[in-house]
């Protein structure tokens, strides 16, 4: 048995390994899919985001690329005006919930979101919703970084640098609902806490929220 | 095993239990209603009259606690069963009618029919619960035992047949006990309908040793107790469907994830899992077979959204009540990641009777889809409340109308809220949807939890729809955008509404929102939390449309569109009750002697307008809020 599949994904045709997920051979072949919580070693992906839907020819709904895996013969679409719809509103959503002052902002141009309005035309400034107010602090207690959970995105990549690759478990989701946030344990400054300032969740966050000072 | 030995094992359990039931049942009892519906109404006072009542008068009398008997509105509700006498039951129970009950009945030969609801069974002198017109509806396969039987006595359960479905089962191969669920077209009863049948059946073709029998009562829905019920009433009927699950799939070791809140229903359940151990039904070699299955109570202390399949198997392995996309399904990786059969309660409780009468019989109730029967609890602007059981494709205007008795005092059905706080508000004109399934699916509302609650004119569907979203928006769990941020806009914009805000797009945007947080949420709290708008969107658009475009609320529910207003030629100058009612001393005395609100101050409170007296009537609630142009003037 072969351990490769063959799919098509825009009408380009692809030759993937099996069991891979949709999203990272989409990537991987220079098809673009918004993205912002999916990790590849993940085997249990989040899928929290919500921005990687897709359409897979005889599956009724959009799915999320990131759960996918690849099966022979599949036949997927990037867009259509339902992938586009919900990946347009998850956006705004996100967006409606962002401190959104890019000119201000350490991830000015190499940001997720902006990546993500560019290829997909959307626009940062949203009118749709109401931007809901808050009232976060900057953690700048780190010595070479600071975490602007107004900026944040809730896409856990800081978190699983910190548990899987530096190993330590310093940072986390904590709440529920609207709530949620990511914070240290008992909710101390990072410089209180177990972290080690390896900066390797400044390196994962996808968006301004995490950032060198300099 | 043998068929022969089984059969004598189960017969000694069963004239064990036989006698020992009679032997109760020798003297005269009382039942008293103790589910947590009825103590809530004070049940066990009522159990301590009785017996106080019972032992001044040196009688030999036992009282027994059974569980829910589905006549909430009657509630404290107690049986009297006294041999040479039809077994009566009695409800609106207090101490003055127990003192008469022990006096009359049991000290004495008077049964006092004036008091009595209805015999339990037929007679020539009472008519019972069926002869009611809900009886006509009403068929009781789940909630057949509730109330009736001993929940916290094995004995009771064994004597009315209880576990000889396993008896039968274990005499035949686990593959049957499968052949039978499937052919039932047993589906689950925690909302979603998915067939029973088919899971066990994917957790059998898994594989692997090692697997899990969980049943699901965590029951978060704001009113809804059906499950709660049936585990206070009649524990073994859920922990007999479990084995004969546990048998089908090959499973050893079984949970039930019952809710903290639930003490009752935990200890109940606790004391029966107790008393089939020493029985040999549950434990290692049950009734001597080379099966072993045992079960546990796990206590879940988690919100709501733990009770979604995967959350749950999160919140039992110690982890954030969190869910997980799917696949991996549970009947391939479930607890511990091994292959789990996750069903409701009331889903096990069909299990044995399917068993023990066979599939045919269960298809043979309700309809060709949607087998069996549907639980509700009754609830809102309808007569009698309570717990009903009625075959799938009985229609709504039946339940309401013929069970529930209608609507109290000639009120005016508006929508009746089917499913829980995710499912949807249905108008008049779905009042013949059939109750199954697939119909109110394609009528917007879902089966749900099983809350059925009945709205009059007095009911205000953006309220309505504002509320059950304030529930979902407040126990999202926070993981997926849709859901966590998309409820929150969905919530501000209703609230908005309620106050007037809006403009032209606004119902449009709503709805678009609505559409998207159901198709784009991660799991189904919030693909169904849109339901109550969508649907009342869909049948009540007016309602809405007049918030926004006249600042008008046509129920007079919505406080920001409403004023309060006496009028004068009502208004009498004998009268001052509404002044006294006031809190905020809103209401004067005019020069003329009549009254008046000072609109600066009422924080409407609706005192005023309930301590007016009948006979004036003279306040009245105004939308929009404007008062009348004449009295303009005056106050100027
Ligand atoms: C937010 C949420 C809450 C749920 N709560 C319950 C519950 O309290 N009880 C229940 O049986 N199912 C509940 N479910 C459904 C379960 O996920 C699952 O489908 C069910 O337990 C399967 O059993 P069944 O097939 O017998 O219906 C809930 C689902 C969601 C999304
Ligand atoms: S995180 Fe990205 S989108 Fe947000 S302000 Fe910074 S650059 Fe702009
Ligand atoms: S810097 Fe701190 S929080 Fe960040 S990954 Fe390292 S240890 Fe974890
Ligand atoms: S801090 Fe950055 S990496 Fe961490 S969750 Fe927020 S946006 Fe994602
Ligand atoms: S839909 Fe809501 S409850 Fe479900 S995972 Fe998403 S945020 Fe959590
Ligand atoms: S509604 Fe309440 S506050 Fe207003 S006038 Fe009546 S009693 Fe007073
Ligand atoms: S990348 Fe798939 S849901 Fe976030
Ligand atoms: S009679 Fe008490 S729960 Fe219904």
């Amino acid at each position: 048995m072969s351990d490769t599949v063959k799919i098509t994904i825009d009408e380009k045709i692809i030759e993937a390994k099996k069991g891979e997920k949709l999203l990272w051979v989409a990537l991987q072949n220079d098809i673009y899919i918004p993205h912002l919580c999916a990790i590849k070693e993940e085997n249990r992906p989040n899928a929290s985001c919500r921005l990687c839907f897709v359409e897979i020819e005889g599956v009724s709904n959009p799915v999320t690329s990131c759960t996918r895996n690849v099966e022979e013969g599949m036949v997927v679409k990037t867009r259509s005006p339902v992938v586009d719809r919900l990946v347009k509103t998850a956006f705004e959503l996100l967006i409606s919930d962002h401190n959104l002052k890019c000119s201000d902002c350490p991830a000015n141009r190499k940001c997720a979101l902006q990546k993500i309005a560019k290829e997909r035309g959307l626009k940062l400034r949203q009118k749709r919703f109401k931007t809901i107010a808050r009232d976060y602090e900057i953690d700048d207690s780190p010595e070479e970084f600071a975490f602007d959970r107004s900026r944040c995105v809730l896409c856990g990549q800081c978190i699983w640098a910190d548990r899987e690759e530096a190993k330590v478990g310093a940072i986390g989701f904590t709440n529920r609902g609207i709530k949620r946030v990511v914070t240290t344990f008992e909710e101390a400054p990072l410089a209180e806490s177990i972290c080690t300032q390896c900066l390797m969740c400044v390196e994962a966050c996808p968006v301004g929220a995490l950032y060198y000072k300099k | 095993m043998k068929k022969e030995e089984l059969h004598e094992l189960y017969k000694k359990l069963k004239d064990d239990a036989e006698h020992k039931v009679r032997l109760g049942e020798e003297k005269p009892r009382v039942l008293v209603g103790t589910a947590t519906c009825g103590v809530a109404a004070g049940a066990l006072k009522i159990r301590d009259d009785f017996q106080r009542e019972i032992e001044s008068k040196g009688l030999d009398v036992d009282v027994v606690e059974v569980g829910c008997m589905g006549h909430c509105y009657a509630e404290p509700l107690a049986v009297i069963a006294k041999p040479g006498y039809p077994p009566v039951c009695y409800g609106y129970l207090d101490d003055g009618l127990v003192h008469r009950l022990v006096e009359d009945f049991l000290g004495g030969d008077d049964p006092s029919y004036e008091y009595a609801l209805a015999a339990l069974e037929r007679n020539d002198v009472f008519p019972t619960f069926e002869d009611f017109p809900r009886g006509i509806y009403e068929q009781k396969l789940i909630l057949e035992n509730c109330g009736f039987i001993d929940a916290r006595n094995i004995e009771s359960y064994i004597a009315r047949d209880g576990y000889s479905a396993l008896v039968k089962a274990l005499s035949e191969k686990p593959g049957w006990v499968l052949d039978e669920v499937k052919n039932a077209n047993l589906r689950g009863r925690g909302g979603a309908g998915f067939p029973a049948g088919i899971k066990w059946e994917a957790c059998i073709k898994a594989g692997g040793s090692e697997k899990y029998v969980i049943c699901n009562a965590d029951e978060g829905d704001p009113g809804a107790f059906m499950d709660r019920s049936v585990l206070e009433s009649d524990p073994h009927l859920v922990i007999e469907g479990m084995i004969l699950c546990a048998y089908a799939i090959g499973a050893e070791k079984g949970y039930l994830y019952i809710r903290a809140e639930y003490p009752r229903a935990v200890s109940h359940v606790e004391a029966a899992i107790g008393q089939a151990r020493e029985k040999g039904l549950l434990g290692s070699s049950i009734l001597g077979s080379d099966f072993s299955f045992d079960l546990e109570v796990f206590q879940g202390s988690g919100a709501f959204v733990c009770g979604e399949a995967t959350a749950l198997i999160n919140s039992m392995e110690g982890k954030m009540g969190m869910p997980e996309s799917r696949p991996p399904r549970l009947a391939s990786q479930g607890y511990r990641g091994k292959p789990t059969v996750l069903n409701n309660v009331k889903t096990f409780a069909y299990v044995p009777m399917i068993i023990s009468r066979g599939a045919d019989w269960f298809k043979g109730i309700g309809t060709e889809e949607s087998p069996g029967t549907a639980v509700f609890s009754l609830v809102g602007k309808v007569n009698n409340t309570g717990l009903v059981e009625v075959p799938m494709g009985t229609t709504l205007r039946q339940l309401i109308y013929d069970v529930g008795d209608g609507l109290p005092n000639n009120r005016e059905f508006k929508a009746v809220q089917i499913g829980g706080p995710s499912g949807g508000c249905l108008p008049e004109e779905s009042l013949d949807v059939p109750i199954d399934f697939d119909s109110l699916h394609d009528a917007g509302a879902i089966m749900g939890s099983g809350g059925l609650v009945v709205m009059d004119q007095d009911d205000c569907m953006v309220s309505v729809s504002r509320y059950f979203l304030e529930f979902t928006q407040h126990e999202s769990c926070g993981k997926c955008t849709f859901c966590r941020i998309g409820t929150k806009h969905l919530l501000d914009i209703l609230t908005d509404i309620t106050r007037g805000e809006g403009d032209s797009d606004t119902l449009q945007h709503l709805e678009e929102l609505a559409e998207d947080v159901r198709d784009g949420s991660l799991c189904n709290l919030g693909k169904t939390a849109p339901n109550p708008v969508l649907t009342t969107l869909r049948y009540f658009r007016d309602e809405y449309k007049a918030h926004i475009e006249e600042g008008r609320c046509p129920a007079l529910v919505c406080r920001d569109l409403i004023l309060y207003y006496i009028e004068p030629p009502k208004c009498s100058k004998l009268c001052n009750v509404c002044v006294g009612s006031c809190p905020t001393e809103a209401i004067f005395t005019r020069e003329d002697g009549l009254k008046e609100i000072d609109q600066e101050k009422c924080v409407k409170c609706d005192n005023c307008l309930k301590a007016c007296p009948p006979e004036y009537n003279a306040i009245v609630k105004l939308s929009p809020p404007v008062l009348p142009p004449e009295k303009e003037k005056k106050t100027k």
